[in-house]
C-alpha cells in the first residue's frame, strides 16, 4: 500500500506553473526509473530493453544470412549456425515481436488514449517489466553461455534428448517473461474495462485499444498453456521422465499441439496490434473516419476467438489425421476473412481524403502492402494440398516474415513514429525518417521475395549448407538483408538525436483527435490536468474545422 | 536435373502436377486480390493525396454495411474453393492406391535408410521406377525428421515410434534432391540424398544387382529367431494367432473395437502387445521393445505381407515347442532366449 | 451482535470522519473506492482464468495419456490415498467457507470476526497442508515416488502390469506430483495471504467501505478450492478402489 499522504482529489485544475511538469522531469535519478510505477516511463523501459533484443536478434541472423551467402556455408560451422538461428527466433518472437507494441506502446498509450490516470495495477505493472528483463537476462545468459539449438519452437524429442545446450534455461528464462505478458495483458484488460474516462463506450474506444485487448485475452489464455508446456519439458529433463519421449510412452506430437496452442495466437498477438496502430494512422494522415469502424472492431475480436482454433495447421504434414487436417485448414481459412475485412477497411479509408505523407503515414502505408502479401500468401500455406510441399522451407520463412517483419515490425515503426511526439515533446527529422522508411521497404521486398521462389523450388529452413542452384536466390535475400539492416539503425540514429536537438512537438502535432493528444507533450504524471469527458466516436477527422474553431 | 539457377522445381512426379496446377489457381487468385489492393492503395494515395491548396477536411463518407458484408462473404467464397481443392489434393497424396510397392525409410541423425520389399538396402540414394505408385513407409530411430522431396511435392514428417507414410508416382526419370526439412540437429542441412527416378527395364536391372535376398524372407529369419513361431504357429499347439494373410485385414479385438491390421497395427502389437488383443485370445505375449530393431521390424512387417495361406513355417523347422509342449524337450536349449 | 456493533460504530464514525483514511487507501489512478474494489475483484477473476489455462494443460495431459494407457493409469490411481484426499476435500470446503465469512464480516466492519475468520481459513490451509505432507509420505513408503523411491518389479508382481506398462505408471504419478506439488504451493500462497490479510486486519487497515484486499484473497482461495474438487476425481478416483 503506498504510504504517501495524496494532496486533495486530482479533479481540482492544477495551478498554471505546474503545467510544465512532465512525467520525464517530475522525479531524477536512476531510482526514480527503476522504481517507478508510472506506466510511461515503465513503457519507456520496455522501449530500451526490446531496442536491445531487437538489435541481439538482428545480429545474430545478419551472420546467418551472411553464412548463407554460399552453398557451402563456410562462415560459421554447423553447430554455430543452428544455435545463431535459434537465438534469432527466440529473441526476436518472445522478447521483441510478443512484447514489442503491447508493453511498449500499448503500456505508454492505452491509459492515455482511454482518458485513464494509470493502469488499473501499476505496481504489478513494473514487475511485469522486472519479470520481462529477469527473462531476457536469464534467456540471454543461457545463449551466450553455451547457446541452444533446438529452434524456437523447442519440438521434442529433440528438445528432451538429443540436444546437448542450454536447453532448460533457455525455456526457463521465456516462461519467466510469459508470465511477464500475462500480467500485462491482465492489467490491460482490467484497465479496458474498469478506467474508462466518462463518456467513452466500448464503441467509442480507438481501434489500437480494441486490438490491444483482443491481444491482452490471447495473452492471458493462451500463454499459461505454453508456460506449462515448456515446464512439463523442463521436468522431463531434469528428472528423465517420458511425457513426450515416445521411448517411454510419452508422445511428442502432443508437445507440438501445447506449443502451438499458444504460439499460433501468439502470432496474432504480434499482428492484431500492428492492426491497431494502422488503424489510428490511416485515418489521421487521410483526415477521415476509420471505414466501417464496427467491422473492424469485431474483425479483431474474430481474429483473437479463431486464432484458438488454427493451431494444428502448422501440423499437417506432422502426421496428423487426415480429418483433422480438413477441420484445421478450413478454420484457418475462416481466420483469414477477418484480416481481409481489415485490409478493404484500411484502403477504402484512403478513398476520398486529403493525404499527407508523413513518415508514420508511409510506414503504415508499408504496412498495409506487406501485410496484404503475408496474409496471401498465408491462403497458401492454409491450402492442404500446397502445404504438403512449402511446409518447412523458405516459403513459409518468407511468408511469416511478411505477417511478422512486413506487418508488425513497420507497424510498430509507424507507431514509434506517430507517438514519438508525444512520448518525448520532441519531433525527428522528418527528411531522415522518409528514407529509413523507404529504405526499410525496399530491403524488406528484396530480402524476402527471393526467399518464396526459393522456398517452392524446395529450400528447406534451417539449413547450414544447400543446393548451389539456390544461391542466386540467397545471394540477394542477403543483399536485402545488409539494406534492411541500415534501414533499421538509421531510427536508432535519428530518434536519439531528436530527444536533444529535435524541435519542440506540440500538443497535437498531427491534429489527430485521439484523448492521448488532449494532453501536453509529454504529458504530465497523471497523463491528463483534468479527466477529459468523451463525448463523440472516434476518428472524427471530418469535424475538425469545428474543433480548430474552439 | 541440378540445374545452375532454380526457378521452378522439376516436376517429376503425378502429385507434382496436381500441387502445380493448385499453386497456379492460387497464384492467379491471390495475385489478383493482391494487385487489387495495391491498385486501390496507389490509386487513391495519388489521386487524394493533400493539395497545398487543401484547407480543411474532407467530408464524411459514409460506411456502408453492404459493401462490408460484400467484402467479408466475397472472400469467404473464394477461400471455399481453395479448401476444397487443396483437400482433394493432400487427400490424394497421403491415401496411397492399394497396389503401391511399400519401400521402408528408416531416418537417424543423419542418414536415411532405404529398404525395397525386394531386398535392396541403399543408404541417402533411393532408387524407384517410373510409373509405379509407390508408398513410403517412415519411421525415425531418434528424433522427428521429415521426408521431402522437392520434385515430387511431397513432404511427410518421420516420427520416432510410430509409422507415418506418403506416397507418389515418379514420371520423370532423373535424379532429384532428397532433403530433411525438419529440424533435427547439428547435421540437419547434411541430412540429404537424391532419388533416382529410372526407366522400369533399368530399374529391373538396378534390382537384380546385389539383391541379399527379400525383405520378407530377412523377416521370415527373425520371426523364426525371436521364436514367434513357438506360438504363433499353424498346427493346433498355437497359443496365438495365426499370421497367414492378416495384413490388410479387419482385425476384431477382444474390447469390442475392430481395427485394420496395418503397419502400425503390427508395429505396436509386437512392441506394446497387450494394447490391442484379438478377440478370443489371451494377453500373454511379452513385449519386445528394446530387443528388436527398426530394421527387424520392418523385415517382419514385410513377411506378414508376404505370409499367405499355408505359408507359416512349421514349428520343427528349426526351432522347438514351448516349454509347456512336451514334444521335443531336448531341443529347447538350441536357443538361449527364454 | 451488541459489542460488535460498538466497533463498527466506531471505525465507521473513522471513516466517516477522516475521508483522509480512504484518501489513503484510494490509489491514484482510481475515481472512488468503489470503482478500485471493483477492478481489483475483476482483475481476480481473469488471473484466474489464467490460471485455469495452467492447469488445464495438466488436465488435458492426464485424461489425453488416460485414454491411451487406461490400464496403467488406473492401477496407479487406485494406489494413492483416496482417504486422505477425500478428508482434504472437507477440509478446504471448511476454510472456503470461513473464507466466505471474513468477507461477509468485513463488509459488516467486525473487525474481531474477520480476524477470527482469516485465521482459521489460514488454520485450515495448513491443516490441509498437514494432511498431504502425511499422504506424501504415505506415497513414500508405497514406493509411488519415480526416481526416488520406487520399484518397477513391484508392479509387474503385484499389479500384473507388463514391464511396458511401468512407464506408464511413472507417468501418471508425475502428473500426481506436479498437479498436487502445484496446487500445494497455490495453497501455501492462499495461506501467506491470509495471514498478511489477518496482519492487516490486526492494524485496522480495513473498514466496511473498504475490504477489497479481503474479498480478493477470499476469491483466490476459492480457486485454489476448486481446482482441488477437480483433482480429486482426476487423479484419485480414476481407478475403481475396489
Amino acid at each position: 500500500m503506498s504510504s504517501q499522504t495524496l494532496p486533495p482529489p486530482k479533479v481540482i485544475a492544477q495551478p498554471p506553473e505546474r503545467v510544465s511538469e512532465t512525467y520525464l522531469n517530475i522525479a531524477h535519478g536512476i531510482a526514480s526509473w527503476l522504481l517507478t510505477k508510472d506506466h510511461k516511463r515503465i513503457g519507456l523501459m520496455y522501449l530500451m530493453v526490446v531496442t536491445a533484443m531487437f538489435f541481439l536478434g538482428g545480429f545474430a541472423i545478419t551472420l546467418v544470412r551472411l553464412n548463407l551467402l554460399t552453398p557451402e556455408g563456410g562462415l560459421v560451422s554447423a553447430d554455430t549456425y543452428n544455435r545463431l538461428f535459434t537465438m534469432h527466433g527466440v529473441i526476436m518472437v518472445f522478447f521483441f515481436l510478443v512484447p514489442v507494441i503491447p508493453a511498449v506502446l500499448g503500456n505508454f498509450m492505452l491509459p492515455l488514449m482511454i482518458g485513464a490516470k494509470d493502469l488499473a495495477f501499476p505496481r504489478l505493472n513494473l514487475l511485469s517489466w522486472y519479470l520481462f528483463v529477469t527473462g531476457a537476462g536469464w534467456t540471454l545468459y543461457a545463449m551466450f553461455a553455451g547457446g541452444i539449438d533446438t529452434g524456437w519452437t523447442f519440438y521434442t524429442p529433440y528438445a528432451t534428448e538429443s540436444s546437448h545446450y542450454n536447453v532448460l534455461m533457455t525455456m526457463l528464462g521465456v516462461v519467466i517473461a510469459g508470465f511477464s505478458s500475462m500480467l500485462t495483458g491482465l492489467n490491460f484488460i482490467v484497465t479496458t474495462h474498469w478506467l474508462r474516462a466518462p463518456g467513452l463506450t466500448w464503441f467509442r474506444l480507438p481501434i489500437f485499444v480494441w486490438t490491444i485487448y483482443a491481444t491482452s485475452l490471447i495473452f492471458m489464455l493462451a500463454t499459461p498453456v505454453l508456460a506449462m508446456a515448456l515446464i512439463l519439458v523442463i521436468v522431463e529433463r531434469v528428472l528423465g521422465f517420458g511425457i513426450f519421449d515416445p521411448a517411454l510412452g510419452g508422445d511428442p506430437v502432443l508437445f507440438q499441439h501445447l506449443f502451438w496452442f499458444y504460439s499460433h495466437p501468439a502470432v496474432y498477438i504480434m499482428i492484431l496490434p500492428g492492426m491497431g496502430v494502422a488503424s489510428e494512422v490511416i485515418p489521421c494522415f487521410a483526415r477521415k473516419k476509420l471505414f466501417g469502424y464496427t467491422f473492424v472492431c469485431y474483425s479483431s475480436f474474430g481474429i483473437a476467438c479463431l486464432s484458438f482454433l488454427v493451431w494444428a495447421h502448422h501440423m499437417f504434414v506432422a502426421g496428423i489425421s487426415m480429418y483433422a487436417a480438413l477441420l484445421f485448414s478450413s478454420l484457418s481459412f475462416l481466420v483469414a476473412v477477418p484480416s481481409a475485412i481489415k485490409v478493404f477497411n484500411w484502403t477504402a479509408t484512403l478513398y476520398k481524403g486529403s493525404i499527407s505523407y508523413q513518415t508514420p503515414m508511409l510506414f503504415a502505408l508499408g504496412f498495409v502492402a506487406l501485410f496484404t502479401i503475408g496474409g496471401l500468401t498465408g491462403l497458401f500455406l492454409a491450402t492442404l494440398g500446397l502445404d504438403l510441399h512449402v511446409h518447412d522451407t523458405y516459403f513459409i520463412i518468407a511468408h511469416f516474415h511478411f505477417i511478422m517483419v512486413g506487418g508488425m515490425v513497420m507497424a510498430y515503426m509507424s507507431g514509434l513514429h506517430y507517438w514519438w511526439p508525444k512520448m518525448t515533446g520532441r519531433m525527428y527529422s522528418e527528411w531522415w525518417s522518409r528514407l529509413a522508411a523507404m529504405i526499410i521497404f525496399v530491403g524488406f521486398f528484396l530480402t524476402f521475395l527471393p526467399q518464396f521462389i526459393v522456398g517452392y523450388n524446395g529450400m528447406p529452413r534451417r539449413y547450414h549448407m544447400y543446393a548451389p542452384e539456390f544461391q542466386v536466390w540467397n545471394v540477394l535475400s542477403t543483399a536485402g538483408a545488409s539494406i534492411l539492416g541500415v534501414g533499421y539503425l538509421l531510427p536508432l540514429g535519428y530518434l536519439l538525436f531528436s530527444l536533444r536537438y529535435g524541435k519542440r512537438a506540440g500538443d497535437n502535432p498531427w491534429k489527430a483527435t485521439g484523448l492521448e493528444w488532449q494532453t501536453p507533450s509529454p504529458p504530465p504524471k497523471h497523463n491528463f490536468e483534468k479527466t477529459p469527458i468523451v463525448v463523440r466516436d472516434p476518428y472524427q477527422y471530418h469535424l475538425e474545422k469545428a474543433q480548430n474553431e474552439q | 536435373m541440378l540445374a545452375e539457377i532454380a526457378i521452378f522445381p522439376p516436376q517429376a512426379s503425378t502429385t507434382a502436377e496436381q500441387v502445380d496446377k493448385l499453386l497456379y489457381f492460387l497464384v492467379a487468385i491471390c495475385g489478383s486480390m493482391g494487385l487489387l489492393v495495391a491498385f486501390l492503395l496507389i490509386f487513391f494515395a495519388v489521386r487524394y493525396r493533400r493539395r497545398p491548396q487543401d484547407v480543411g477536411t474532407p467530408p464524411e463518407t459514409e460506411s456502408s454495411r453492404a459493401l462490408e458484408w460484400f467484402w467479408t462473404i466475397t472472400p469467404g467464397i473464394i477461400f471455399v474453393f481453395m479448401f476444397v481443392w487443396g483437400a482433394e489434393v493432400y487427400f490424394d497424396a497421403y491415401r496411397a492406391p492399394d497396389d503401391a510397392t511399400p519401400i521402408y525409410v528408416i531416418a537417424k541423425q543423419w542418414m536415411w535408410k532405404f529398404q525395397h520389399p525386394e531386398g535392396q538396402r541403399e543408404i541417402n540414394t533411393l532408387h524407384v521406377p517410373i510409373g509405379r505408385p509407390v508408398k513410403m513407409l517412415l519411421t525415425s530411430e531418434d528424433v522427428i525428421h521429415s521426408f521431402f522431396v522437392p520434385a515430387f511435392r511431397v513432404h511427410m514428417d518421420v516420427l520416432p515410434d510410430r509409422y507415418t507414410s506418403v506416397w507418389f508416382e515418379a514420371t520423370q526419370p532423373g535424379e532429384y534432391h532428397l532433403f530433411c526439412s525438419q529440424y533435427c540437429g547439428t547435421n540437419h542441412s547434411g541430412m540429404i540424398g537424391k532419388v533416382v527416378v529410372m526407366e522400369p527395364a533399368d530399374y529391373e536391372d538396378w534390382l537384380h544387382l546385389g539383391a541379399e535376398g527379400s525383405l520378407a524372407l530377412e523377416g521370415r529369419k527373425t520371426f523364426l529367431r525371436y521364436r514367434c513361431i513357438s506360438c504363433h504357429s499353424a498346427d493346433e499347439h498355437a497359443r496365438a494367432p495365426v499370421l497367414e494373410r492378416l495384413y490388410g485385414q479387419r482385425v476384431p479385438l477382444t474390447d469390442g473395437r475392430v481395427v485394420v491390421a496395418d503397419e502400425s497395427y503390427i508395429r505396436q502389437s509386437i512392441l506394446d502387445p497387450s494394447a490391442k488383443i484379438v478377440s478370443g485370445w489371451t494377453d500373454l505375449m511379452p513385449t519386445f521393445r528394446g530387443q528388436v530393431s527398426e530394421e527387424e521390424l520392418i523385415e517382419l512387417i514385410a513377411f506378414f505381407r508376404s505370409l499367405a495361406q499355408g505359408g507359416t513355417p512349421s514349428r520343427v523347422e528349426d526351432y522347438p515347442a514351448p516349454v509347456e509342449h512336451k514334444t521335443k524337450p531336448a531341443a529347447e536349449q538350441k536357443n538361449g532366449k527364454p | 451482535m451488541s459489542s460488535e456493533g460498538v466497533v463498527l460504530t466506531s471505525e465507521a464514525r473513522q471513516t466517516l470522519d477522516g475521508t483522509l483514511l480512504v484518501r489513503h487507501r484510494l490509489e491514484e489512478q482510481y475515481a472512488d473506492l468503489e470503482q478500485q474494489h471493483e477492478t481489483a475483484a475483476f482483475g481476480m477473476w481473469v488471473f484466474l482464468a489464467t490460471e485455469v489455462m495452467f492447469f488445464g494443460v495438466l488436465f488435458l495431459g492426464v485424461e489425453a495419456y488416460h485414454y491411451m494407457y487406461p490400464e496403467a493409469f488406473e492401477a496407479a490411481s487406485e494406489k494413492l490415498n483416496w482417504v486422505i484426499g477425500g478428508i482434504n476435500t472437507l477440509v478446504l470446503l471448511l476454510s472456503s467457507l470461513t473464507a466466505v465469512l471474513a468477507v461477509h464480516y468485513s463488509k459488516l466492519g467486525d473487525r474481531r470476526r474477520v480476524m477470527i475468520c482469516l485465521g482459521v481459513t489460514a488454520l485450515l490451509g495448513v491443516v490441509f497442508l498437514c494432511f498431504k505432507g502425511l499422504e506424501y509420505y504415505d506415497d513414500y513408503v508405497d514406493k509411488l515416488i519415480p526416481g526416488w523411491s520406487f520399484d518397477d518389479s513391484e508392479w509387474v508382481r503385484e499389479e500384473g502390469l507388463k514391464p511396458v506398462q511401468v512407464p506408464h505408471v511413472k507417468l501418471f504419478l508425475l502428473f500426481y506430483w506436479i498437479m498436487t506439488g502445484l496446487h500445494g504451493l497455490h495453497v501455501i500462497i492462499g495461506i501467506v495471504a491470509m495471514l498478511v490479510m489477518l496482519e492487516l486486519a490486526r492494524r485496522k487497515h480495513f473498514s466496511p467501505t473498504y475490504y477489497s484486499p479481503i474479498d480478493v484473497t477470499a476469491l483466490y482461495w476459492h480457486f485454489v478450492d476448486i481446482v482441488w474438487i477437480f483433482l480429486l476425481p482426476t487423479l484419485y478416483l480414476m481407478g475403481t478402489h475396489k
